[in-house]
């Protein structure tokens, strides 16, 4: 069928100005506002066909008496969660240069092959006769991140990025006490640094000290010598670092934290940066998280799942944490507890294997791109960030000027001085230019910092297109054209969220309107 | 290579902006001894047929659950997952998107927390649930250090019900920290037997129902007495479909409620990624691990959502947070919730009945081959005593195709129990799988 075109407008003639435009029923063409479950389902609905099944006759006193949760037939549930979807911006439909998330291309042979039944169908129980597709896999996995990191041993089962640093830390805990050195309590930490770093070490009851960073941006070695003593049980740093450039003494820093008796834990957020290039086991690293959701490209969800394998140094191995896969009579089988050859592993992560579902993904990603693809992601990488640092240092302030960064370039707000526009207004104005905003304000030791990350997975045009946008706002705000970032974001779903009310009267589900009157 | 734009034109042209000579200008910082020269000693890359190729022949080395008479369960669920589910996880706006810490571009994930929060609230009977943990194990560890943080005290007592590997990975992680774990030794019914182990100097006490055995067991007595010495009461949950039948953990006078919630919408995927659900009582909220969604309004007064009360985190509070967790479950907390609004309470009810009945059906089947059955009630999982090694009995077994469930050996080999095999049935088994089970246990 074709359209009928007669005595029907074909141009736009006389649409007149949008602005001020109002619908009838405040809906906001695709962009429809879209209801609770809990305001649109029935009580007694389901979207599911199941057979009829005779009552628990054996449970007396066992049983609830309601379930008060609604549900929707299945095309009312597909509809929900599609409008929902169309709230979310994704790596999908543009630039997403969050700084430290390496938020790139995920591909969707990945997808496919996490969902074959050997893989996804598979118990964590089932007898492991059955099961050695997947060990087979695990250990093809383990084999290549112990290459790329140049490291002999590999933990596969911490869960995301802070799970592995949980995991690195237990090994160092582990290999402290077994040599007599439980005193070493302390974590040397950069001011820089991820969260998660001094939280995991407060986690596994460690003090936390701060080290001090130069002015370009680098760990201040005379400060870590200073406070390298008797009582450090490890350094954590973040290499390439949350400034987004490499240390240039790791191996000197590495070398006095062994004189002082205390392991170098690098958290490998940033391994995008030098994956194929540099190997962290040439850097003297005693163990180092991978996020396999960064690097390695698993998706990252909407906030997870991860998965963060940590790899080990001779010195920490032996401490791994059960289980893991080794090569058996049989074929593979998994070492499940703390005897025999493995009685020094310092126990469980969690209950099963790690994230399978992410290592089928990761191994895909890593066989796609093979040894010479990798070392072309961490170029790539590194390339496009220096490239947005080139084309955007005269309208903005590189926070280190000064020397190429790694696959991040910082910016401070220095330029935005005088302009009454802050980080945060400039990254809302982000978002009417379609795109996702840059980390900001961190890392801590930048003001107002603006952490941008392109990863390998852009093209130059997107690249353009990008700092074009960028561009044209620094030059608006420094026009003095506030209330374009005042007001921002204009044109997304929503404008922007009170979220002190959020925190300070917090509702954290759902509840009919009676109980909140 | 197909995942990388950039052009070798694109490259020079980019190099000449910066004003580097080459690729090798950028990585001057990196000691030259640190240097690759080349690529490292593995594979070169791959077309998307020859990797496919690899990964399916890797498939097909392993027998899917799928496959045949499957009675696995233990922490992991073999269940149906309707088809919307994974086609609605796999939208671009929801697989590739990050953590929604920019609300205004991310209404579809916040709401959608919300909406899950709600969910694990009602499942669990408690005031309110966080945005996801790794899963059940990592949650119930963290359900303790969070009885510390509440009561200040540093002993937790683990029921000899709780699934082994829960009980190491609390141990490992609770223990690092500096608490005294007690596990009180495996027995079928074991959860009254903690009630005499609770003294003023406990933090909480962690129960499973039900448990690692499939024992379902009222737990509020147990309640009573921890709240009478000042403790609190964690229950853990490792089948969420349990949840649609059984009295929930909050009516029962749980002040925390952990739950592995792979059992609704998401895959085996041999242990992993699954979504740990985390429920506490209103007055605990600000000791709570991990994210928490909040209802707010916009600069317009419209109503939208937001990551809240972050204070408690990571990255606001550094050494000082209740948790490092960062990056959690959100897919499968994505999935979780598709897959419950579509079942609906009434829907999850008569799923979970289901699975009993299944579970009755298979508990006669074994009684008819002569095996005693340990459980007195039971959802839909039985601890079965066989004559020897619950391990052999599952390997001769797997020589008539029949995949007869977890060894409990298998679990914890040192709590002499290797004659106790643990059995599953979900709505996925068949009557035919359980008459095969029985035909094999009697030739057996």
């Amino acid at each position: 069928m074709t359209m009928q075109n007669v005595g029907r407008p074909t141009r736009p003639e006389g649409a007149g100005e949008t602005s001020g435009f109002a619908s009838l029923t405040g809906g906001r063409g695709l962009l429809q506002d879209e209801p609770l479950i809990f305001e649109l389902g029935g009580w007694s609905k389901t979207g599911v066909d199941l057979p009829p099944a005779e009552e628990p006759s054996d449970l007396a006193g066992l049983t609830r008496e309601s379930l008060p949760l609604p549900g929707l037939s299945e095309p009312e549930t597909m509809r929900h969660y599609v409008r929902l979807s169309q709230k979310n911006h994704a790596i999908d439909l543009a630039l997403y240069p969050l700084g430290s998330c390496t938020m790139k291309h995920n591909p969707r042979l990945n997808e496919k092959a996490a969902r074959m039944a050997g893989f996804a169908d598979l118990h964590p129980l089932a007898p492991l006769a059955t099961t050695q597709g997947a060990l087979e896999l695990m250990d093809r996995l383990a084999h290549w991140l112990k290459t790329l990191t140049g490291m002999p041993a590999v933990a596969l089962t911490p869960k995301a990025g802070a799970h592995g640093e949980l995991c690195g830390l237990l090994c160092i805990k582990a290999a402290h006490e077994a040599a007599g050195q439980a005193h070493r309590r302390t974590v040397l930490v950069p001011t820089s640094a991820h969260g998660t770093n001094p939280a995991t070490a407060a986690f596994v009851g460690y003090s936390v000290q701060e080290i001090a960073q130069t002015e370009d941006g680098r760990v201040d070695l005379a400060d870590l010598e200073a406070k390298l003593g008797p009582d450090v049980a490890a350094i954590m740093v973040t290499n390439p670092n949350t400034c987004g450039l490499f240390e240039r003494d790791v191996i000197e820093i590495a070398r006095i934290t062994h004189a002082h008796g205390a392991y170098f834990y690098c958290d490998g957020a940033n391994f995008n940066a030098i994956v194929g290039r540099v190997r962290p086991g040439d850097l003297g690293v005693d163990a180092m998280h991978i996020n396999l959701h960064k690097t390695f490209s698993t998706p990252h969800g909407g906030g997870g799942p991860g998965a963060g394998p940590v790899v080990l140094s001779a010195a920490l191995a032996p401490f791994a944490p059960a289980p893991w896969v080794v090569h058996g009579p049989d074929g593979l089988t998994l070492v499940e507890e703390a005897a025999d050859d493995a009685a020094q592993a310092f126990g469980r992560m969690s209950a099963f294997q790690g994230q399978m579902g992410m290592f089928v993904r990761a191994y895909a990603y890593m066989r796609s791109h093979g040894a010479d693809g990798l070392r072309q992601v961490a170029e790539d990488a590194v390339l496009n960030a220096n490239y947005i640092k080139a084309r955007l240092s005269d309208v903005m302030t590189p926070a280190f000027p000064d020397g190429p960064c790694m696959h991040e370039a910082l910016f401070d707000d220095a330029w935005l001085e005088g302009t009454g526009v802050t980080t945060l207004d400039f990254a809302k104005a982000m978002i009417d230019e379609g795109f996702h905003p840059m980390t900001m304000y961190f890392p801590l030791v930048v003001h107002g910092a603006m952490l941008i990350e392109p990863t390998e997975t852009e093209s130059k045009r997107e690249l353009d297109r990008f700092c074009d946008a960028l561009r044209a706002l620094a030059a608006a705000a420094k026009l003095g054209d506030v209330d374009r970032f005042k007001g921002a974001p204009h044109l997304a779903p929503l404008r922007r969220l009170d979220e002190t009310l959020a925190a300070r009267k917090p509702k954290l589900t759902w509840k009919p309107e009676a109980e909140f009157a | 290579m197909r995942y990388l734009p950039l052009t070798p034109d694109d490259r020079a042209a980019m190099l000449a902006v910066i004003g580097a000579p080459d690729i090798d200008a950028l990585f001057a910082d990196v000691p030259a001894a640190a240097r690759l020269s080349g690529p490292v000693d593995l594979a070169l890359h791959a077309g998307e047929l020859e990797v496919e190729r690899e990964l399916a022949a890797l498939s097909a080395m392993s027998r899917p659950a799928g496959a045949g008479p499957f009675f696995c369960g233990a922490g992991a669920y073999k269940h149906h997952v309707p088809a919307t589910v994974d086609h609605v996880i796999q939208r671009s706006e929801f697989l590739t998107s990050y953590t929604p810490y920019q609300p205004e571009i991310a209404q579809g994930t916040l709401q959608v927390l919300f909406e899950f929060q709600t969910q694990v609230a009602a499942l669990t009977g408690l005031d309110v649930a966080n945005a996801s943990m790794y899963d059940g194990s990592t949650a119930c560890a963290e359900a303790v250090m969070m009885a510390k943080r509440v009561t200040r005290r540093e002993k937790a007592i683990l029921s000899g019900g709780l699934h082994p590997h829960y009980a190491a990975t609390t141990q490992t992680i609770a223990h690092a920290e500096g608490m005294q774990i007690v596990r009180q030794a495996a027995a079928i019914d074991a959860e009254a037997a903690v009630i005499d182990a609770i003294d003023d100097q406990t933090a909480c006490v962690v129960v499973q129902t039900p448990n690692v055995f499939g024992v379902v067991t009222d737990v509020s007595k147990i309640a009573e007495a921890a709240h009478a010495k000042g403790a609190l009461l964690i229950v853990v949950t490792t089948e969420a479909v349990s949840f649609g039948l059984l009295k929930s953990p909050g009516e029962m006078g749980a002040d925390i409620a952990v739950a592995e919630g792979q059992s609704i919408g998401n895959a085996l995927n041999y242990g992993g990624p699954y979504v740990g659900l985390f429920a506490v009582r209103e007055k605990l909220v600000r000791n709570m691990p991990g994210r928490l969604c909040g209802e707010t309004v916009d600069a317009d007064g419209r109503r939208g959502y937001v990551l809240t009360l972050s204070t408690r985190e990571q990255h606001i509070r550094r050494e000082k947070a209740t948790s490092n967790i960062c990056t959690n479950s959100g897919l499968c907390a994505l999935a979780f919730t598709i897959h419950m609004t579509l079942l609906g309470g009434t829907g999850l009810t008569q799923l979970a009945k289901i699975n009993h009945a299944k579970a009755r059906e298979l508990k006669a089947a074994v009684e008819g081959a002569g095996l005693e059955v340990l459980t007195p009630r039971f959802f839909n999982e039985i601890a079965v005593r066989v004559k020897g090694s619950a391990a052999r009995l599952v390997d001769d077994l797997l020589a008539h195709g029949i995949v007869a469930g977890v060894p409990y050996s298998r679990l914890d080999p040192h709590a002499g129990l290797d004659d106790v095999l643990l059995l599953c049935a979900t709505e996925t088994t068949t009557s035919d799988d359980i008459a095969a089970l029985a035909a094999a246990l009697k030739a057996a």
